[in-house]
């Protein structure tokens, strides 16, 4: 099969996770790293240092901001003249426009936010969460080429090999233009909680004292080179902000520890974080529903607990 | 100004959904619209408020989704219109896009047509830019507020890397996120009025569409595997003691 693997940026700092999907894509035979933008030398080098077997690159000042509709019509216009089989993403908002536009333009469809991949001869089935994560489906695509974007993490990174060389191509389009970017604002704080390995959440628990709760929370996090989550009850008593949420309403992360905190265990948060490998729950509280979902309990005050947890791990990893 | 709102009914978050025989079930759960949907009503009532003109709910599903419409309705919409045709079997986004399209081009267009970020069922996320492409209307995605100035609508997006402001000519597709601002209760006499409302049904026929051919296809629904073990609860004489076994088995789970 030939693939392509579409590299996702935010003004040049890739997204982990399209490593991930370019690993996958490998699995299934020659592939081709897409990247659209401006400046596109040191993202062209790390896709064939991650294993690209070639690179196609559309360097265009109208592509200096991802746009949803300008991205579309260059990705459209590419796969008019050649014919991967597949293009594989990494699941970004950015991304389901993308393939979601692209995939129409074409008469084709995008299997969305996938977690697991099974080849069918030319056809790819693929395992996706529906109904919050209560169930999963496995689902095909008739249309040529089959749009896929694969889940952060659900994927393993390949390694990098630096100094790898291959072959990179230029296109050029011409899209059109529909909306203007008119300023940006970058976020206080880069919360990359999809990314993360370790995730260290607080919740309602933390309200005698938030912001001690969260100083320790972040403390255990950074200990574990993790981030810091939240519970919405945290978030919308104002104890941190919105970045921070997990859940329906926030971020779904699927870290290999997560360390819940304080959290009784909403459903709503609950289908943010199921599909973490080791999940830890601390609370107070023994019946609390968030420990139906973790491997490890302690039933415990945090304020006393977690600052004991910190210095054990700190001692055990050396730190 | 002519405003669409775009909404979904989908089970009830709580609801505990299993699959049963390839289908989804979720028991006696109530159905309601789709929570992100609420915000997508709101957005479109704060710009009457602000603009003038009139609240179009759309929907698209059963004959049961009324009770979505009405919830609309009752938060302030003034009319619904719902779609439904008994060919409309498993669809896939594109065709959701289509069906829209063609019914917001029914309505008479529209300046903005609004949608929540996700649906809670399928959460593909996939629909809204399909049916902005459908139309050809520009997309603006993640919204946390909204200006329109004349022929001119500027947003600005909430997104993962920070806030971004993008703009646009009218009409456009708009998905919002939460701090639009929360979504209204109905009142007392918008579920009167929800209540006496006359929701018109739209056939594909009326809509001059065919039954859709989905590309995407589900082949299998299954239920996630169990969890392997119980909670293991740890305990211990003193928090010290508890902190040395509990890290000594998350290291030996290798997963730092």
């Amino acid at each position: 099969m030939k693939i392509w693997a579409y590299i996702d940026h935010f003004q040049g700092q890739p997204v982990p996770a399209s490593w991930e999907a370019l690993g996958a894509a490998k699995t299934f035979g020659e592939t081709t790293a897409v990247l659209f933008g401006q400046g596109l030398e040191n993202l062209t080098q790390l896709a064939l240092e991650y294993g690209a077997d070639s690179v196609l690159v559309v360097n265009d000042p109208v592509l200096s901001e991802y746009r949803a509709e300008t991205y579309a019509d260059t990705l459209t216009a590419l796969l008019k003249t050649a014919a991967p089989q597949a293009v594989f993403f990494p699941t970004t908002t950015r991304t389901r426009e993308l393939a979601a536009m692209s995939a129409f333009d074409l008469n084709s469809g995008v299997l969305v936010d996938v977690t697991a991949l099974e080849p069918n001869g030319e056809k790819i089935i693929a395992t996706r969460p529906v109904y919050e994560g209560k169930l999963f489906e496995k689902v095909t695509c008739s249309g040529s080429p089959q749009f896929v974007t694969l889940r952060a993490r659900a994927f393993p990174k390949p390694t990098r090999q630096p100094g790898r060389s291959g072959a990179v191509e230029s296109a050029s389009t011409q899209p059109k233009a529909l909306t203007s970017v008119e300023g940006f604002t970058p976020a206080e704080t880069n919360v990359n909680l999809a990314d993360a390995g370790v995730v260290v959440s607080g919740g309602r628990g933390v309200a005698n004292d938030p912001a001690k709760g969260f100083e320790l929370i972040g403390s255990l996090a950074k200990a574990l080179g993790g981030a810091v989550g939240a519970s919405r009850a945290a978030v919308d008593a104002g104890y941190i902000p919105y970045a921070h949420q997990v859940g329906q309403t926030g971020k779904v992360v699927s870290p290999d520890l997560y360390v819940a905190a304080g959290i009784s265990g909403a459903v709503q948060h609950l289908v943010g974080m199921r599909s973490s490998k080791v999940v830890v729950a601390i609370n107070k509280d023994p019946e609390a529903p968030i420990f139906t979902q973790a491997q490890y309990g302690v039933v415990a005050d945090l304020f006393t607990f977690l600052p004991v947890l910190d210095q054990a791990f700190r001692q055990k990893l050396g730190k | 100004m002519k405003i669409i709102t775009c909404i979904k009914q989908v089970p009830d978050s709580e609801a505990k959904v299993t699959a049963q025989n390839g289908q989804p079930s979720w028991g006696d759960s109530p159905l309601v619209i789709n929570p992100f949907d609420e915000y997508a009503v709101e957005a479109a009532l704060l710009q009457r408020e602000a603009h003038d003109g009139e609240v179009v709910a759309l929907c698209l599903g059963p004959e049961s989704a009324r009770d979505a419409l009405k919830h609309a309705l009752a938060m302030g919409a003034d009319s619904a219109i719902l779609v439904s045709d008994p060919a409309l079997g498993a669809l896939d986004t594109a065709s959701a896009a289509r069906i829209l399209a063609a019914a917001i081009q029914k309505i008479g267009g529209a300046d903005l047509a609004f949608f929540g970020r996700q649906t809670l069922d399928e959460g593909t996320g996939l629909t809204i830019s399909q049916t902005a492409r459908a139309l050809g209307w520009p997309l603006l995605s993640f919204a946390g507020s909204i200006q329109v100035e004349g022929s001119k609508v500027t947003v600005e997006r909430v997104i993962e890397e920070g806030k971004q402001s993008v703009s646009a000519a009218l009409p456009a597709v708009i998905s919002v996120v939460q701090s639009i601002g929360e979504p209204r209760y109905p009142s007392f006499m918008g579920i009167r009025k929800a209540n006496k409302a006359e929701i018109p049904v739209w056939s594909l026929a009326d809509l001059g569409l065919q039954a859709p051919a989905p590309v995407v296809a589900r082949a299998e629904l299954l239920n996630p595997p169990e969890r392997g073990q119980q909670c293991q609860m740890v305990s211990g004489e003193t928090p010290e003691a508890i902190a040395e076994t509990l890290v000594e088995k998350i290291l030996a789970e290798k997963v730092l």
